[in-house]
C-alpha cells in the first residue's frame, strides 16, 4: 500500500466532523506551525517539499507563494480553487465531502504563510451540497479557536469563507476565478500582472487547488524532507488519481508518484483492469485537456520504457508520443470506443465553456465541434480532418488563457494517433463503431 | 410566458443575504452576486426574471446591467421560466462512455420533451449539462443540489415516479 496522505482516514465514520478529525490528530500542524514557524519558514518548507500544484498545471507551489508581493500594505488573499470541472476529474469533491477539515487546516497554514487575513474557498455552484458540508466544518473550526481572532493565542487572525460559482469551467482558471469572486463574468485577465502582484480586489493573491492545500498539514507535521522522499525524480509526494471510463474499479486512488501506468490500470489494488475483459484502446491521463494516447504509448514510452504515473514520465516524448499528468483525471477507453465521438463530446464541452473573449477560441471551438459532428454522422470529408488540425494549430497559443490550448490538444492528439479512424468515418460515411 | 412577479426576500432570507455580503470587504458587496442570484433564483421558481435581477441589483447597490451580464454568463442561471423539477443530464466524455445518451433518451421518452423543454403540466424540465465532476460514478444527473450517480434507466423510472408523487420541486434555497 502506498503512503496515504489525503485518503488515509477516508473510511473513518464521521471524519467530516471536527471531533473525529481532531481525535485522529487533525489541526496538530496549526499548533506546531503557529508556535515554531515564521510565515516565511512555512513557505520555505513547502518549497523544499517539492509539492507541485495539483490542479493541472503542476507549477511548484512554494515558488508560486514566493512571488507574492510583500512590498505593499494592501491586504493579501489566499484562495482555494475548488472549481473542479475538468472532465475526468473528481478528486477534490471527495476531499471536500469526506475530509473538509483537512482542507481547512491547509487553508489556515497557507493563509498564515502568505499573511492573508481573509481567505476564500471558491467552489463550483453545482457542488452546493459539498459547500454546505464545508461551511459546517468552518463553523466548527471557528467554535474551536482555529479560525477567527487570535488563533490559539498566536495573535494571528483569519476569516475563511466559501464562495459558490454558478456553472463555468473557465472559472477554474485563476484570473477568471478572481474576476468571478469579484462578482463579474468569468473572463480571464491578461498576465502579467500575475495574481501574486495584482489579484483579488487588486491585492496580492495566491490561488491553489484543493488537493495542493490538503497536502500542507502533512508537510508541516512530517517535514519537507519526508514529503520529498516520496515519489520519483521531480514528482514528489502522492497524487490523487480519479479513474473513470471502461475499467472494473472506477474511483479515486492515492498513488505514490512513479507508479507504473500498467500496474495502475491492471492491478486489483487500483483500476482492476478493463471491463468485460476487453482490450485497452486509449487513455486520457490527466483530464480531458491533455493529449490522448493509444494503449501502446500509455503503457510504454516511444523508447520502450515502462510509462510511470509522474510529471516527467507521462510527458516523455513531448506531445508527439507523450502527454501530461494534468489534474490526474484518468479516462480509460476500451476497444468499443469511438475516438471521434469521444472527442466530439470534449469539443462540445470546450465550445460550451469558452468565455468568448478571444476569437480563436470563441470561433474555433464551435467550428471544431461542428466538423466533428459531421464526421461522426457520416457527412465529413478527408479535407475536414486536415481542417481540424489547422484550426487547432490556430487556437493553440493564441488566446489569453489556456482554455484555447485545452480545446486544441485533444483534437490534435486524437488525429495524430487515430487518423485512420477519422478516415474510416469519412470513407464509410458513418461511424464504424456505432451500434 | 409565466407572469413576472416582484420578489422580495423574507426577513430570514435577508439575514442570510446580509451575512453573505459581510464576507467581502467594505464596498465590495458586488462579490456577493453569485450567491445572492442562486438564492433569488430558488425564490423565483427556478429562473431569473428581469424583476428578480433588478431586485438583486437593488440589494447589492449596483446597476441592473451588472447583474444581467453576470446572470447571462453562468450556465446555472435560467433566464426563462422552467418546470418545477429540473432534471440535468451530464453528457460529457466520461458520462457518454458509460451510457449517458441512453439515460437522456429515456428521460426524453418518458417525459415527451427534448432538452431545453418543459412538460405541459409544468412539472419537469430537461437540460443537458457539461461535466459534473462525478465521472467515477457515471452516468450522472443533477436535480437541485442533489446528485444521482450510476444512473440506469430503471433508476430513472424509480426517481420519476417518486418525484411525480411528491410533486418534487428542485428550486430550494441551496444554502439550507
Amino acid at each position: 500500500m502506498a503512503q496515504q496522505i489525503l485518503l488515509k482516514n477516508s473510511d473513518v465514520p464521521g471524519l467530516a466532523s471536527f471531533e473525529v478529525y481532531r481525535k485522529l490528530g487533525g489541526y496538530a500542524s496549526i499548533e506546531k506551525t503557529l508556535k515554531n514557524f515564521t510565515p516565511d519558514q512555512v513557505t520555505d518548507e513547502v518549497k523544499k517539499s517539492g509539492l507541485k500544484g495539483r490542479g493541472g498545471a503542476g507549477f511548484p507551489a512554494g515558488m508560486k507563494w514566493s512571488f507574492l508581493d510583500k512590498s505593499t500594505s494592501n491586504p493579501r488573499y489566499f484562495i482555494c480553487n475548488f472549481d473542479e470541472s475538468e472532465p475526468g476529474t473528481f478528486k477534490d469533491r471527495h476531499i471536500g465531502q469526506l475530509n473538509p477539515h483537512q482542507l481547512i487546516e491547509g487553508m489556515i497554514l497557507g493563509s498564515y504563510a502568505l499573511g492573508a487575513r481573509t481567505s476564500y474557498i471558491y467552489i463550483r455552484g453545482e457542488l452546493f451540497y459539498v459547500l454546505r458540508i464545508i461551511e459546517k466544518a468552518i463553523a466548527e473550526a471557528y467554535a474551536n479557536g482555529f479560525l477567527g481572532k487570535n488563533i490559539l493565542g498566536s495573535g494571528y487572525d483569519l476569516d475563511l469563507y466559501c464562495h459558490p460559482g454558478a456553472g463555468a469551467y473557465i472559472c477554474g482558471e485563476e484570473t477568471a476565478l478572481i474576476e468571478s469572486l469579484e462578482g463579474k463574468r468569468g473572463n480571464p485577465r491578461i498576465k502579467p500582472p500575475f495574481p501574486a502582484i495584482v489579484g483579488l480586489y487588486d491585492c496580492p493573491t495566491v490561488v491553489n487547488n484543493v488537493e495542493t492545500i490538503a497536502n500542507l498539514p502533512w508537510i508541516m507535521n512530517n517535514g519537507a524532507e519526508a514529503y520529498a522522499a516520496i515519489g520519483v525524480g521531480n514528482s514528489k509526494g502522492t497524487k490523487l488519481i480519479s479513474a473513470c471510463g471502461h475499467i472494473n474499479k472506477p474511483g479515486i486512488y492515492e498513488i505514490e508518484l512513479g507508479l507504473p501506468v500498467e500496474e495502475f490500470i491492471y492491478s486489483d489494488e487500483y483500476c482492476g483492469g478493463i471491463r468485460n475483459g476487453n482490450k485497452l484502446k486509449a487513455v486520457v491521463a490527466g483530464g480531458s485537456s491533455v493529449p490522448i494516447l493509444p494503449a501502446e504509448l500509455i503503457l510504454k514510452t516511444a523508447k520502450g520504457e515502462p510509462r510511470l504515473m509522474s510529471y516527467e514520465s507521462l510527458a516523455e516524448g513531448g506531445f508527439e508520443t507523450g502527454t501530461m499528468l494534468g489534474s490526474g483525471g484518468f479516462i480509460v477507453m476500451d476497444e468499443t470506443t469511438c475516438i471521434v465521438k469521444n472527442l466530439l463530446t470534449f469539443s462540445r464541452f470546450y465550445h460550451h465553456e469558452s468565455c468568448g473573449q478571444c476569437s480563436p477560441c470563441r470561433e474555433g471551438t464551435g467550428w471544431m465541434e461542428r466538423i466533428l459532428h459531421r464526421i461522426e454522422n457520416g457527412h465529413g470529408t478527408m479535407k475536414d480532418i486536415d481542417l481540424l488540425v489547422s484550426i487547432s494549430k490556430h487556437i493553440e497559443g493564441n488566446t489569453i488563457c489556456p482554455l484555447g490550448d485545452a480545446a486544441a490538444w485533444p483534437v490534435a492528439s486524437a488525429i495524430r494517433h487515430f487518423r485512420q479512424e477519422f478516415e474510416d468515418h469519412v470513407k464509410l460515411q458513418k461511424c464504424p463503431l456505432s451500434k | 410566458m409565466q407572469n413576472s412577479k416582484n420578489i422580495e426576500f423574507n426577513t430570514e432570507t435577508l439575514e442570510l443575504v446580509n451575512r453573505i455580503i459581510s464576507r467581502y470587504p467594505e464596498g465590495r458587496q458586488k462579490s456577493a452576486i453569485l450567491p445572492v442570484l442562486h438564492i433569488a433564483q430558488s425564490e423565483n421558481s427556478g429562473w431569473l426574471s428581469s424583476e428578480t435581477m433588478d431586485y438583486v441589483a437593488c440589494l447589492l447597490q449596483i446597476q441592473p446591467i451588472e447583474v444581467y451580464e453576470v446572470a447571462s454568463f453562468y450556465s446555472m442561471f435560467n433566464l426563462q421560466p422552467v418546470g418545477n423539477c429540473m432534471i440535468e443530464v451530464c453528457q460529457t466524455g466520461p458520462c457518454w462512455l458509460n451510457g449517458a445518451e441512453d439515460i437522456l433518451a429515456h428521460f426524453e421518452k418518458r417525459l415527451g420533451i427534448k432538452p431545453g423543454e418543459t412538460t405541459a403540466d409544468g412539472q419537469f424540465s430537461l437540460k443537458t449539462v457539461e461535466c459534473l465532476a462525478a465521472c467515477g460514478n457515471a452516468p450522472v444527473i443533477q436535480v437541485g443540489t442533489e446528485y444521482h450517480e450510476k444512473m440506469t434507466t430503471g433508476k430513472a423510472d424509480e426517481l420519476l415516479e417518486k418525484w411525480q408523487s411528491e410533486n418534487k420541486c428542485s428550486h430550494t434555497n441551496p444554502y439550507l
